[in-house]
């Protein structure tokens, strides 16, 4: 039983690659269901936009990274684009189920079999997609700290990760307290209120599902550089639901409660898994596989995520009377 | 094979028909050790999700009747499980991503019967009813009642559906494995030639048993004093309320009904398939399509959707490869938004 390992594990991956993604697809999560109220159960296709769009047009078409990010931004746009105009004039419910189709439709098309020469069928794309970011890499060594065991190309994403999380917190922390948020809050609380106060709320509700989505994009695109390689089956609606528990840890509706609901979301993921295969090993635990251990942590997120909406729906960190989510 | 013993196999992929290849290259040749008995999936192609057969582009008579009536018994399948997703919705409000874990625990429970020695003929109707009882009853009862008494939002109560969705399906993954599983009974049936259409005998007591189902339900609503009430809850809750209706007893009948209808729909889908941790979840979509098509809240709009949607997804195997076949349905789903986001059968109304 090696406590160290486990704990040091944790720390990592608790500041690591996976949840500053996380991290990402969750404030994207936040502009659109903590502040305005839009139910987007498609998070994933987004982050599999920015991902696919570096695998492909870096690998399959072989022109640079720095085209592939703004083409994959642009995508985005035009994803939320489809996505917002027949939904958001409709109920809360109708974009819930569009928006999880759709990521469903995006992840099918490029696991397909038929496309598989663009998008390489359900064995994705791998290559050297994110080198002409490592190549920037200032760092000369890697890092070996007693918690903390980065790569020189993890710690070069991990400082750039947390850099656009800290820009992004700024503008989001900006935007939310300028008239703009407040009439996306308006339109969480009471929508037909402010469509009365003559505010067209559609193009509101549309300005707010198309950054969410372009802060998830900037997530998948941050996948594909760290990961290298970019699969189908990475961009089921799990992700999306694990952002939403992420959202839910921190506090929706508060600027930080992305970051801290990462932070902690992973923590606790990682050395609960970790933890629980250190015990099969000691043997203290004969009544698991080591196999078990992935749908466990599975459990734990799915009743995490009820206890939390239903006991605490403004988070660790949130504030109650910030988010009447009851609203409709 | 002959006897137990250690065996070498491959496949030649020249063999394959086109659009099929493997989930992992490695499959293409392995050594297994085979017990006398014992059976196995030896090699697993993928032609997508859901599986299904390679892409053809005939258009012969011969496959447009197989596929009409591939695609009439899918939209009967898919129309157990909308019923019950649109009878929640309407009484109820809420959109439950969790119904096709419904689905997957009413199969599960008919093989725990089974695998305890139960036929599955006895074993059905038994897992039926604890699927209306156990995970429909009980569940309205611990969790969505007390939701509602806590006045619980809409919106909060869909997310609390996601999470008791990867709670119920990752449970089922722990205790049963990943692997496939099939009823004892009826496994490996050959089809009925009924001219060009072959169709298997138990698809055919299904999708029967499933039809008359059906058309019951859809008399108990329009006849019986409870299905009348269920009726005027969906179209107004405050007003049926206030002429005596008990609500909460018309919620506990349709979490009961629709609870043993998407059972009986998972015993049907893993009878015909198999049964996987997963199985409900991948007709979640499907269904939800179906319920869109014909008009979130209308029940009728349900059975007609799920047809449509049944005959579409497998007549669109006509122009576009099988694996793709489930995106013609979601894509089908969205183009209706577009046009007329109150389905087919749904009253015009403002749904904003």
């Amino acid at each position: 039983m090696n406590f160290t390992f486990v704990l040091s594990q944790s720390i990592t991956q608790a500041l690591g690659v996976t949840a500053i993604i996380y991290c990402l697809a969750a404030m994207g999560l936040n502009l659109q269901f903590g502040y305005t109220g839009l139910l987007n159960f498609g998070q994933v296709a987004f982050a599999a936009i920015g991902a696919y769009s570096v695998g492909v047009i870096v690998i399959s078409f072989g022109a640079s990274l720095w085209a592939a990010i703004p083409i994959g931004l642009l995508a985005s746009v035009a994803l939320a684009l489809v996505l917002g105009i027949p939904t958001l004039r409709l109920r809360a419910d109708y974009l819930a189920i569009v928006t999880i189709a759709t990521s469903e439709i995006i992840r099918l098309l490029v696991r397909s079999i038929a496309l598989r020469d663009t998008f390489g069928g359900a064995n994705g794309i791998n290559g050297k997609m994110g080198q002409a970011f490592h190549d920037l890499n200032p760092f000369h060594a890697d890092i070996d700290l007693p918690f903390l065991t980065w790569t020189r190309q993890d710690l070069w994403v991990v400082t750039v990760g947390w850099s656009l999380i800290a820009i992004f917190t700024l503008a989001i922390w900006l935007l939310v307290r300028s008239p703009w948020g407040r009439v996306v809050k308006g339109i969480r609380e009471d929508e037909n209120a402010v469509v009365s106060l003559g505010k067209n709320a559609y193009v509101y509700k549309m300005q707010a599902l198309i950054l969410g989505g372009l802060l998830g994009t900037v997530g998948g695109i941050v996948w594909a550089i760290a990961k290298q390689s970019v699969q189908p089956d990475n961009f089921v609606p799990d992700v999306t639901f694990f952002s939403y528990t992420i959202l839910l840890l921190g506090g929706a509706a508060r600027v930080f409660g992305p970051i801290v609901g990462a932070i902690i979301f992973w923590f606790l993921l990682v050395f609960v898994g970790e933890f629980l295969n250190q015990m099969i090993d000691a043997g203290w635990i004969t009544f698991l596989l080591p196999t078990d251990v992935g749908p466990i942590r599975f459990i734990l997120v799915g009743l995490g995520l009820m206890g939390l909406m239903i006991f605490r729906p403004q988070g660790i960190f949130g504030d109650k009377r910030e988010l009447a989510l009851n609203a409709r | 094979m002959p006897k137990g013993g250690k065996y070498q196999l491959s496949v030649d992929e020249t063999t394959l028909p086109a659009g099929v290849s493997f989930t992992k290259p490695e499959y293409q040749s392995r050594s297994i050790l085979v017990l006398m008995g014992d059976k196995k999936v030896l090699f697993g192609f993928s032609s997508g999700e859901g599986g299904g057969g390679a892409t053809s582009s005939s258009f012969t008579w011969a496959r447009i009747s197989q596929l009409l009536v591939d695609g009439l018994f899918f939209g009967i399948l898919i129309a157990l499980g909308a019923v019950g997703l649109n009878l929640i919705f309407g009484t109820t409000g809420l959109t439950n991503f969790s119904h096709g874990e419904l689905l997957t625990l009413g199969a599960f429970t008919a093989i725990v019967l089974n695998e305890l020695g139960l036929n599955l003929v006895i074993a059905a109707p038994i897992a039926v009813v604890i699927s209306a009882i156990l995970w429909g009853w009980g569940q309205n009862r611990i969790l969505w009642k007390r939701l509602r008494r806590r006045k619980t939002g809409l919106i909060a109560s869909m997310v609390v559906t996601i999470g008791l969705a990867i709670t119920i399906r990752y449970t089922l993954l722990l205790i049963f494995g990943g692997s496939p599983r099939s009823y004892q009974q009826f496994a490996g049936q050959t089809g009925l030639e009924f001219g060009p259409v072959s169709i298997t005998p138990k698809s055919i007591v299904f999708a029967i048993l499933a039809a008359i189902a059906i058309a019951a339900t859809v008399i108990w609503l329009q006849r019986s004093r409870i299905g009348k009430a269920t009726r005027a809850v969906s179209d107004n809750p405050a007003l049926a309320s206030a002429t005596g209706i008990d609500v909460e007893r018309v919620i506990s009948v349709v979490w009961i009904l629709g609870a043993g209808l998407a059972g009986f729909a998972g015993i049907y889908l893993g009878s015909t398939q198999d049964v996987t941790w997963n199985m409900g979840q991948r007709l979640l979509l499907v269904m939800f399509a179906a319920v869109t098509l014909g008009g979130l809240g209308t029940i009728y709009g349900a059975i007609v959707g799920a047809l449509v949607v049944g005959m579409f997804v497998q007549l669109s195997t006509l122009f576009i490869p099988t694996e793709m076949k489930t995106v013609g349905a979601l894509f089908l789903m969205i183009i209706i938004l577009l046009v007329r986001p109150q389905g087919i059968l749904g009253r015009r109304e403002r749904v904003g």
